[in-house]
């Protein structure tokens, strides 16, 4: 696996046919974020639309997946259904060894079958199935059903969509071994339009391993950090709802479709409640140790001769957020009632709660009603979301298909566009202040991952512009470098650019090691420069005034600062990618 | 020394890999990795002697797969080679050299705990223990076989 070049397979669903591709660019783009930009300036089509067959749906892995601990996530990329511009969405699973041990850096897929079909792949096999019975299936009997269609249990990937993604929602994700998402943008859709349900890719290649002692030493040593020390202790432990509690202290958790930034209840659904009430067993993405992922369990009477119903949800701080504080649910079983349904559908539950929190207000005031949702939606009512969510996730109506594109579509067509809580995309949970706001609206992925945005505003009460443009500009440099190994970004605190460095020299890539300042600042400016060739234009992207009337732990909002700051950084954006 | 690199003269006390807290998977396949890597040097899911599965999707928890040291062990009958001899207390010892990528052990074994790749070259748990640190949850133990055992020398 380790190479001077990347091995890409290319499959067209329009011949059923694949071709291995050799590509130039290990030392300049390295792998992840940047192979797939470099694949999408190849395969892509900036100027015809999302939806045209023959754009590629790109997935992508790094230099160091497989080689060490939590380089352990993918990259998909595609032309996306939301904005109609290039973006990336990433996930781990078993996605990224999958791909590895196919022996592939990258898999592109490009054209439309005519009928629904799956992918199964691997070292040495492909095949493409007709799946038409699978046609409308949800996330979960589809997962079982490829489970049994599939060799290589315990050593594949099984990625799959939902009526959701089958529909065209916006809002559509590819599930990664149920419980992990390819979660933002409509990458469910971006496959949905191609007649492809569902990805199978079993790792069965073997590779030898690196012949130095440096690098079993340095394995053993970031398994070392990552298992036996505190560095990642707040990832397994409560994992990422435990910053409930605290963005609640600190006024900065969205409530009721962020008409609050804190509420004391908070206390029933933080950190400490899921795990104590719903917590079930953890689980982990394949190669790395920490295992992350918290599977909750709901288990319901539905019958009254005492039979029972379970489910099992892998929750984080996201959904949580939007299914619960955003819609005011305040009951952990019923967040994971309404997750499960976003799960079936296969949608996106951050953008779907989001969207459902719009609509609730849209409906207190009077701008759409019963006939448009079915259903009374009232903050609270998460029998009614439960309904709601399924509604929008097989886009059931005019109104549920306009806002499976985005709470922007629908409140273009009935009002409300002042409420939407939309930053680029339905926004991630952080009222944390102007920092967020802008970095959110503008960022590559409109991912509070993106950059550190959420943790600035954190830190620092003080305004300053340049500065913060600075601090977005150059953090999101060093993240593209992170997501082009591939690595889990919660582990970069323990990847630092001398680790890392080390880790690409012990298996062979000292170029990429001693140009890693560069290569981030080569690859931010690659992913740039293709989504401004889709059509980004910082000045499209207009902030809605919702955000501008709340209060964090700073005080109100400064409108004159958001303002600035989205303004600043637009233009940074603009002259790096031209630079 | 064996095949594998271990020194195996003397007296020692037997042990074997066992997975008492297999519960408490949470699936990282670390140990695979680690087998692979330590043992058969390589990067692999599959040439391991302990490979991790879902028991019946992730919703069922986890299993693995890996020798659980029968007594006599079928797949030493089974080899028309010697390849696989008898260790003493349970489990077989490997001579690589003298393996013909026959697979007459995988299909001997009752557990499925050999795997043959595509060369025909076959891999089994040699029951040495370097996997057990790998696995963050404390799922996987060397128990002692009952009492001292000689090792047999190996090729």
């Amino acid at each position: 696996m380790i190479r001077d070049h990347f091995r890409v397979l290319v499959v067209n669903l329009s011949s059923g046919k694949g071709q291995v591709v050799q590509l130039d660019g290990r030392y300049t783009e390295a792998g992840g974020s940047g192979l797939a930009a470099l694949l999408f300036q190849k395969y892509g089509h900036p100027e015809r639309p999302w939806s045209d067959p023959d754009q590629p749906v790109l997935f992508a892995i790094g230099p160091l997946t497989g080689y060490f601990p939590l380089m352990s996530k993918t990259v998909c990329s595609f032309k996306s259904p939301y904005h109609d511009q290039y973006t990336e969405s990433h996930a781990g699973g078993r996605s990224a060894l999958s791909l590895c041990f196919a022996n592939l850096d990258a898999l592109v897929i490009v054209g439309r079958s005519e009928r629904l079909c799956c992918l199964t792949l691997s070292s040495r096999s492909l095949d493409i199935k007709d799946v038409g019975f699978m046609k409308g299936m949800d996330v979960d009997e589809s997962g079982k059903l490829f489970r049994e269609m599939s060799p290589g249990s315990g050593h594949r990937t099984i990625l799959r969509i939902g009526p959701a993604g089958e529909n065209g929602a916006a809002m559509s994700c590819i599930n990664v071994d149920t419980y992990r998402h390819f979660g933002r943008l409509g990458g469910g859709a971006a496959l949905g339009v191609k007649n492809l349900k569902g990805i199978i890719i079993h790792g069965d290649a073997i590779f030898s391993q690196p012949d130095n002692k440096e690098y079993s030493r340095l394995y053993s040593e970031v398994y070392k950090q990552v298992t036996a020390t505190d560095m990642m202790k707040k990832y397994h432990n409560l994992g990422t709802p435990a910053n409930l509690q605290g963005l609640n202290d600190i006024k900065s958790l969205p409530w009721r479709n962020l008409q609050a930034t804190s509420d004391p209840a908070i206390e029933a659904i933080n950190g400490e409640r899921f795990a104590t009430d719903t917590l079930l067993r953890n689980s982990a993405c394949s190669g790395c140790p920490v295992g992350c992922i918290h599977v909750g369990y709901v288990r319901e009477m539905f019958n009254a001769n005492h039979r029972y119903t379970f489910k099992q949800v892998a929750y984080d701080y996201e959904p949580i957020f939007s299914l619960g504080t955003m819609l005011n649910v305040t009951d952990a079983r019923s967040v994971l009632n309404i997750l499960d349904v976003m799960e079936k559908t296969g949608l996106d539950a951050m953008s779907g709660g989001v969207a459902l929190a719009w609509a609730t207000e849209a409906t207190e005031k009077g701008l759409i009603s019963d006939k448009e949702t079915g259903v009374r939606l009232s903050f609270g009512d998460a029998e009614a979301y439960q309904h709601a969510t399924e509604m929008l996730g097989n886009c059931s109506n005019d109104f549920y298909r306009l806002l499976g594109q985005g709470s922007l579509k629908a409140a273009a067509e009935y009002g409300g566009a002042e409420f939407a809580c939309v930053l680029g995309q339905e926004m991630a949970g952080y009222a944390t202040g102007e920092v967020f706001f802008a970095a959110q609206s503008l960022g590559f992925r409109h991912s509070h991952l993106d950059s550190g945005g959420y943790s600035y505003d954190q830190k620092h009460a003080e305004q300053d512009i340049d500065g913060v443009v600075d601090f977005l500009i150059s953090d999101e440099a060093g993240r593209a470098f992170m997501t082009s190994m591939v690595s889990c970004l919660f582990a970069r605190g323990v990847y630092k650019d001398d680790l890392l460095g080390s880790c690409l020299t012990s298996v062979g890539y000292p170029e990429l090691a001693a140009n890693i300042g560069r290569t981030g600042v080569h690859i931010q400016k690659l992913r740039w420069q293709t989504r401004i060739a889709t059509g980004f234009t910082p000045e499209a992207i207009t902030i809605p005034r919702r955000f501008y009337k709340i209060e964090t732990w700073k005080g109100p909002i400064d409108p004159i600062y958001l303002n600035s700051l989205k303004n600043a950084y637009g233009k940074a954006i603009i002259a790096l990618a031209g630079s | 020394m064996c095949a594998l690199g271990f020194p195996l003269s003397g007296w020692h006390i037997m042990k074997k890999l066992t997975t008492p807290r297999i519960d408490r998977c949470i699936g990282c396949h670390s140990c695979t990795l680690a087998c692979a890597r330590l043992v058969h040097k390589r990067i692999s899911w599959d040439t391991a002697g302990i490979r991790i599965k879902s028991s019946g999707g992730l919703t069922t928890g986890f299993k693995a797969s890996h020798c659980l040291a029968c007594d006599p062990a079928p797949c030493a009958s089974a080899c028309p080679t010697s390849a696989f001899s008898r260790r003493r207390g349970g489990g077989v010892i490997v001579k690589k050299k003298l393996c013909i990528n026959c697979g007459d052990c995988v299909a001997a074994c009752p557990v499925d705990a050999i795997f043959q790749d595509y060369t025909g070259a076959v891999y089994v748990c040699i029951h040495c223990g370097r996997c057990v640190d790998f696995c963050p949850h404390n799922c996987l133990q060397m128990e002692e076989m009952g009492g001292n055992t000689e090792e047999e020398e190996s090729a």
